[in-house]
């Protein structure tokens, strides 16, 4: 059934069309709306046999869905950004135990600086972490893939999480069709654990594994990652066929049809993407778009077979691993080595913190990929002023102060001298 | 396997890790010998005994006791009960009342009726016991559950030697003891009344006796010479109490005086007191420090009215009067004349100097020793001559009815070892359960709501002439107020306070035993053991 | 209860683990012969082992109280490692362990599973060391104390990080050594005017039952999980053990050292209810600090050279201040 809903609330009601039986909610923006959401649906009845849970923390968010869920409850929280970090540690533990916890990622920035909008540096920052990582595109999708997370993760118990960009998408009220519960009770079927805190048969979980055993556990952990990538395109074409719509898959290709340009994205800048896209095959320009909607487990072979035929690739990263680059990139550079005539790969680092991409951007910078190629991360959109001042600055005085407040009297001082360039 | 690998486990599969092999000491049960048991003269196993009686298992408590004494309801009235004085949980509070839970046993086994086994088989041989007095007849109760056939010859006209003839009917009911002579003669022993043995020789001769007992006890009462003069009465403690026994009781008059400072001494006294003296008077040569009778007895008969002249002697009697000297003790506690007299008024005067044996039937036996009027033994308590064994007030020891009950026993069983060519070796004695090896933590205090009862029962307990003794919530109090010194009462310490499991609870009765697969030897069980039955042992590495 | 029953019960082996006279049904779980053994043998604790003995006292009662309907959840600690190290466990009963701090957590979501699996009957226990749960674990059972979850959380405290080799907790005691508050410089030990007592934290939040029991009174210690588990919400109990490897001391001592916790007044052995303390343990053998310091080396720099360190006293100033506080002495009579 359609509706004119806010991208949130749209993920609740399919969230709550999944039957979660015990929710743990605590606040931080952009996804607090999401469990408000299930909250409400709990408090009006319309989610029954659902424990909904107000913790004191992320930590103990998770935690709360660690118990639950090893002791066969089908379990669910959500986070973004910084209280994705204060849950790392069970995050992982999460992942270690094979616990088939679903969780939104409300993408978001990281601090310092202190920053609520979007970008996927909170996911990156934990893609280690042994859960599968799915992105949304759109709300639709957003609202689907959670139904195809629990199916996912409960197949191959492995915690799954559901990257949603903060506001663009948690925020944004649109058409969305949610579907019956019948549909979705169909596709996913009651959570049957493969292990269980049960008095009538005993286990002990979270036993301490040294040297002798250690690496078998990862090495199977590793496996059923890997196994994770048959099936996640085998829900796919099977929510595809219930549900009349795609949602999920590996990737998705857009306009890649003789393509000498490949862009490669995550989330819902492939919408803007595919708008530059349209304009510039307009233009005779051959470019085309791949949409990746699994970075973990990384889908290395459908993106060497979707990138094999092009000449430049540009990958563009909603986050920056200040160390290395775009770490999106670096997963793509791996999957285009083995090719014995790779395309040329250009990693670019947009939107940080929420910056708006403009689609003049991005003609620009998917121009320049195969006319101008940079080495290197190319950061879209800096303002180079600002960054060449502060450098000086720095160069010249050791207390130089936080960087954040050092680029903010830059900006203001460049505002200021824009003012009286006018007013002269 | 059901679940995720190495993650999740098997329940319990530790076990798998035998954590036995990381000890160093080794726990092990041992029994220790309680202070009450190794101070016993009877040799009962009281501990034993009461560990029934706290149960409520009162026949068995009975039957344990009576394994060792066959006199319960006499001892628990008459005996000294060294056990008490030996007792740990004097240390704690007060001893334990065993005399009193004895009485309790004795008596309830005399109403219920409750009888002695007879010996499931006979030996065919037969012993010659001289004497139905405590000695006699307790060695002819063990030497009948051995199944010796037994005859015993009383010279008096009742059984009960010393029982019956020195001890006052106020200490010792006579019912009590017919009631427990009665049951031993039960078993199959001949009791021959009436019948002085002049001539040992002659009658194992006569009789054919495989071998005997003498057990004669110590009736002649010895003298002081002391001048009187006038229409002085003076008589002796053993004939007092000893016409206290059906024949018309002597006139004492109003005023006496007793001579001696032993538990006779303070019998005549008390006696005395009975028979309507009022005022009985104890002159003694030394102090009450140096007094050989029980203190507890002075106790009473102090309570009784009885007065006490210390370090007095009797110089000499003149009619209604006597010449008393006062005595000073000199450095070895010695008395020593002072020169200082005065004249104490009194109708009579009982002398409790002491008391030997008649040994007039050992003139004709070979090899016999006899010194310091008592006859010489061994250990097995043979006489120089071969057969013959001798005990109680005839043997060098102290002359009680315990002394003489253990006497009994052992010369039962020697007997018995003498008879079969199997010589007895007493079994081996634990080492003492002594206070320090304790953790006197895990016993209750008494609550101070329960206190009074307690002291108002021992109150009444510890006037003898009362009839009653302790009731049976009391008689349980006080046998549960046993620490079980060095033997284990199954209180489950060390099966609960090991941290490895390493104690296996073999069930009601049976006792635990550890584990060494697991037990790591932290020494828990034996520190957190209330009675020290555990002991720490070094593994040899 | 009339004098004859008085009577009776006042006896040998009132205080000991079991008592072979009273009815088998009256008796301690751990003196009954069918106890769960919830905590098995083979486990890798070391000799006489507190928090081992604490554990499966513990375990066990609430098994029988639950009729061994029992899931436990287990913060990381001695108690996790030294039970379950690959490929053995020493438990016997469902278990879990994730992480250090969440155990209170991690068992609110257990609790939440049963109740929505139609499985309330089936109970939780969390458990950790005195660092997991006063410390490190304290936001999550601070959470799980207001929302009253239905869970009985039993903090095994041994007052230190034992397991990753005696370090300072918030539970340690003014003056102990521990590897982090070495018994070095003026002020050896751990520093006076620190520390937390979490039980009173516990009784703060106003939940059904919060307690203190010690390896020493297995009566009391199985009495109050009984009773707490007897009640629905979130329940506390904090139980003394002691760790002669971290305390430096004998390992048959473990029993006394924790008596003498007790009646030294050092650790006040009490229980509450809905914010209101109920009833106290009180002490039997009133006894001076110093001779339940003297059994411990982490105590020793107080005694050295056999002149006592002016911090006894202080130490038994915190005695006698729980003493009053908590009304430990019997009243005279």
């Amino acid at each position: 059934m359609l509706h004119q809903i806010e991208g949130s609330k749209a993920m609740a009601r399919s969230i709550a069309l999944c039957r979660p039986q015990v929710v743990c909610a605590y606040p931080i923006t952009p996804q607090t709306h999401i469990v408000e959401g299930v909250g409400e649906l709990v408090r009006t009845g319309e989610l029954n046999d659902c424990e909904f849970i107000n913790v004191e923390s992320e930590f103990a968010a998770l935690s709360v869905a660690i118990g639950a869920s090893a002791a066969g409850a089908r379990a669910y929280t959500a986070t973004a950004s910084q209280g994705l970090l204060f849950m790392a540690e069970a995050v992982y533990n999460a992942a270690g135990l094979g616990l088939p916890i679903v969780m939104t990622l409300g993408n978001r920035a990281i601090g310092a600086p202190i920053n609520i909008w979007n970008d996927h540096s909170d996911a990156m920052a934990l893609r280690e972490s042994g859960w599968i990582q799915l992105f949304a595109e759109s709300n639709q999708e957003a609202a689907d893939l959670h139904i195809v997370a629990f199916r996912l993760a409960e197949e191959l118990s492995v915690p799954t999480m559901v990257c949603v960009d903060g506001f663009i998408l948690t925020h944004a009220v649109e058409r969305i069709d949610v579907p019956d519960q019948a549909a979705v009770d169909a596709f996913l079927p009651p959570y049957e654990p493969m292990q269980s805190l049960d008095p009538a048969d005993p286990i002990s979980i979270g036993a301490m594994v040294g040297p002798d055993a250690f690496t078998e556990v990862r090495y199977l952990q590793y496996f059923k990652q890997h196994t994770a990538l048959t099936l996640i395109e085998k829900f796919a074409t099977e929510f595809e066929q219930r549900f009349g719509r795609q949602a999920g898959g590996l990737l998705r290709t857009y306009e890649v049809e003789g393509a000498e340009t490949l862009i490669v994205a995550m989330g819902s800048i492939n919408g803007t993407i595919k708008d530059v896209i349209d304009e510039m095959r307009a233009d005779g320009v051959a470019i085309g778009l791949v949409t990746l909607i699994a970075f973990r487990p990384f889908p290395a072979d459908a993106l060497r077979q979707a990138l094999a035929r092009a000449r430049d690739v540009v990958v563009i990263d909603r986050a920056v691993d200040v160390g290395m680059g775009g770490p999106l990139a670096s997963n793509i550079a791996i999957a285009l080595r083995e090719l014995p005539d790779p395309p040329a790969m250009h990693s670019a680092i947009v939107g940080l913190g929420g910056r708006p991409t403009s689609k003049a951007s991005l003609h620009r910078l998917f121009r320049q990929a195969a006319i101008q190629p940079w080495e290197g991360p190319h950061f879209l959109d800096l303002n180079e002023k600002v960054v060449a001042r502060e450098l000086h600055r720095r160069g010249k005085t050791r207390r130089v102060g936080p960087a954040a407040e050092g680029i903010l009297k830059e900006l203001e001082k460049e505002r200021v001298e824009k003012l009286a360039e006018r007013t002269s | 396997m059901k679940h995720p690998y190495a993650i999740a486990l098997d329940v319990g599969t530790s076990k798998l890790n035998h954590t036995g092999s990381w000890r160093t000491q080794r726990p092990e049960y041992v029994d220790r010998l309680p202070p009450c048991n190794a101070a016993c003269p009877a040799g009962e196993d009281i501990q034993g005994w009461l560990s029934h009686a706290e149960a409520g298992e009162y026949e068995d408590a009975w039957r344990a006791l009576t394994a060792n004494n066959p006199l319960p309801a006499v001892m628990g009235r008459v005996c000294y009960h060294p056990c008490e004085t030996a007792c740990n949980r004097a240390q704690i509070d007060e001893a334990v009342g065993i005399n009193s839970v004895e009485r309790f046993l004795g008596d309830v086994a005399i109403a219920k009726g409750w009888a002695f086994d007879k010996p499931k088989s006979e030996t065919g041989k037969r012993v010659l016991i001289v004497g139905a007095g405590p000695a006699g007849l307790s060695a002819a109760y063990h030497l009948r559950r051995l199944g010796h056939g037994v005859t015993i010859r009383e010279a008096g006209p009742l059984a009960g030697g010393m029982m019956r003839f020195g001890i006052p009917k106020y200490r010792l009911p006579r019912d009590v003891l017919d009631a427990e002579v009665g049951r031993i003669v039960e078993m199959g022993v001949e009791l021959v009344l009436n019948s002085k043995v002049d001539d040992i020789e002659a009658a194992m001769r006569e009789g054919r006796y495989d071998a005997s007992f003498l057990a004669v006890g110590a009736h002649i009462a010895r003298r002081a010479y002391i001048p009187a003069g006038g229409a002085a009465k003076i008589l002796d403690a053993v004939s007092l109490l000893r016409s206290m026994e059906g024949e018309g009781p002597p006139l004492l008059g109003r005023r006496v005086v007793i001579y001696g400072g032993g538990n006779t001494a303070l019998d005549a006294a008390r006696t005395a007191r009975r028979l309507g003296a009022s005022e009985a008077i104890i002159v003694y040569r030394r102090t009450r420090e140096k007094m050989p009778a029980h203190d507890f007895e002075l106790e009473e008969a102090l309570q009784e009215g009885v007065s006490m002249k210390w370090l007095s002697t009797i110089k000499s009697v003149e009619g209604g009067s006597m010449t008393i000297e006062k005595m000073k003790l000199d450095e070895t506690g010695f008395p020593q004349p002072t020169g200082e007299f005065e004249t104490l008024e009194a109708d009579s005067l009982v002398l409790a100097l002491g008391q030997d044996v008649d040994l007039s039937l050992l003139e004709h036996a070979p090899g016999i020793v006899i010194e310091n009027g008592v006859v010489k033994v061994g250990t097995d308590m043979m006489t120089g001559r071969s057969g013959v064994f001798a005990g109680g007030d005839m043997a060098p020891s102290e002359r009680t009815v315990t002394v003489a009950v253990g006497h009994g026993k052992k010369a039962a069983r020697c007997v018995d070892g003498y008879l079969s060519g199997r010589a007895y070796t007493p079994p081996h004695k634990h080492a003492l359960a002594s206070f320090d090896r304790l953790n006197t933590w895990y016993y209750e205090d008494a609550p101070a709501t329960v206190r009074p009862v307690l002291e108002a029962v021992r109150r009444v307990e510890n006037f003898e002439e009362v009839v009653s003794g302790l009731d049976e919530t009391n008689a349980l109090y006080e046998a549960r107020r046993c620490l079980s010194c060095g033997n284990c009462f199954e209180c489950d310490n060390c099966y609960g306070v090991c941290p490895d499991n390493a104690v296996v609870k073999l069930g009601p009765g049976k006792r635990f035993k550890f584990d060494y697969d697991y037990c790591k030897g932290c020494g828990l069980c034996a520190a957190e053991c209330p009675c020290g039955a555990i002991e720490m042992v070094a593994e040899a590495i | 209860m009339n004098e004859v029953q008085k009577l009776k019960f006042y006896q040998k082996g009132t205080l000991t683990v079991g008592n072979r006279l009273i009815d088998e049904r009256e008796r301690n779980v751990q003196a009954s012969l069918d106890r769960s053994n919830s905590l098995t043998s083979g486990h890798r604790a070391c000799q006489g082992c507190g928090e081992a003995l604490g554990a499966r006292y513990a375990i066990d009662a609430a098994m029988r109280a639950t009729n061994r309907n029992l899931i436990a959840v287990n913060a990381t600690g001695c108690l996790e490692v030294f039970t379950t190290p690959y490929p053995e466990t020493s438990w016997q009963i469902p278990w879990m362990h994730s992480l250090f701090g969440n155990a209170a957590a991690v068992a609110t979501g257990v609790a939440a599973a049963m109740r929505v699996l139609g499985r309330a009957e089936t109970r939780v226990v969390a458990q950790g060391g005195d660092g997991g749960t006063t410390d490190i674990g304290f936001g999550c059972l601070s959470g799980m104390f207001e929302r009253n979850d239905d869970v009985l959380y039993i903090c095994y405290d041994n007052e230190g990080y034992m397991n990753t080799g005696v370090q300072r907790s918030s539970a340690t005691p003014p003056a102990a050594r521990t590897a982090t508050t070495p018994a070095m410089g003026k002020e050896a030990g751990n520093v006076f005017g620190t520390g937390k007592f979490t039980p009173k934290i516990a009784v703060a939040h106003e939940i059904p039952y919060a307690a203190t029991a010690s390896v020493a009174d297995l009566h009391d210690l199985e009495a109050k999980v009984t009773k707490a588990m007897g009640l629905r919400g979130a329940r506390y109990i904090q139980i003394n053990v002691p760790c002669p490897l971290g305390w430096g001391a004998a390992s048959q001592d473990t029993i006394k050292l924790a008596r003498l916790a007790i009646e030294t007044g050092l650790y006040p052995i009490f229980e509450a209810e809905n914010g209101y303390v109920t009833r106290v343990r009180k002490i039997r053998r009133p006894t001076p600090v110093a001779e339940y310091l003297k059994l411990q080396r982490r105590f020793a720099h107080l005694f050295r050279d056999g002149v006592e360190d002016p911090r006894v006293a202080k130490l038994q100033a915190i005695a006698d201040r729980h003493i009053k506080d908590y009304g430990l002495l019997e009243e005279a009579a």
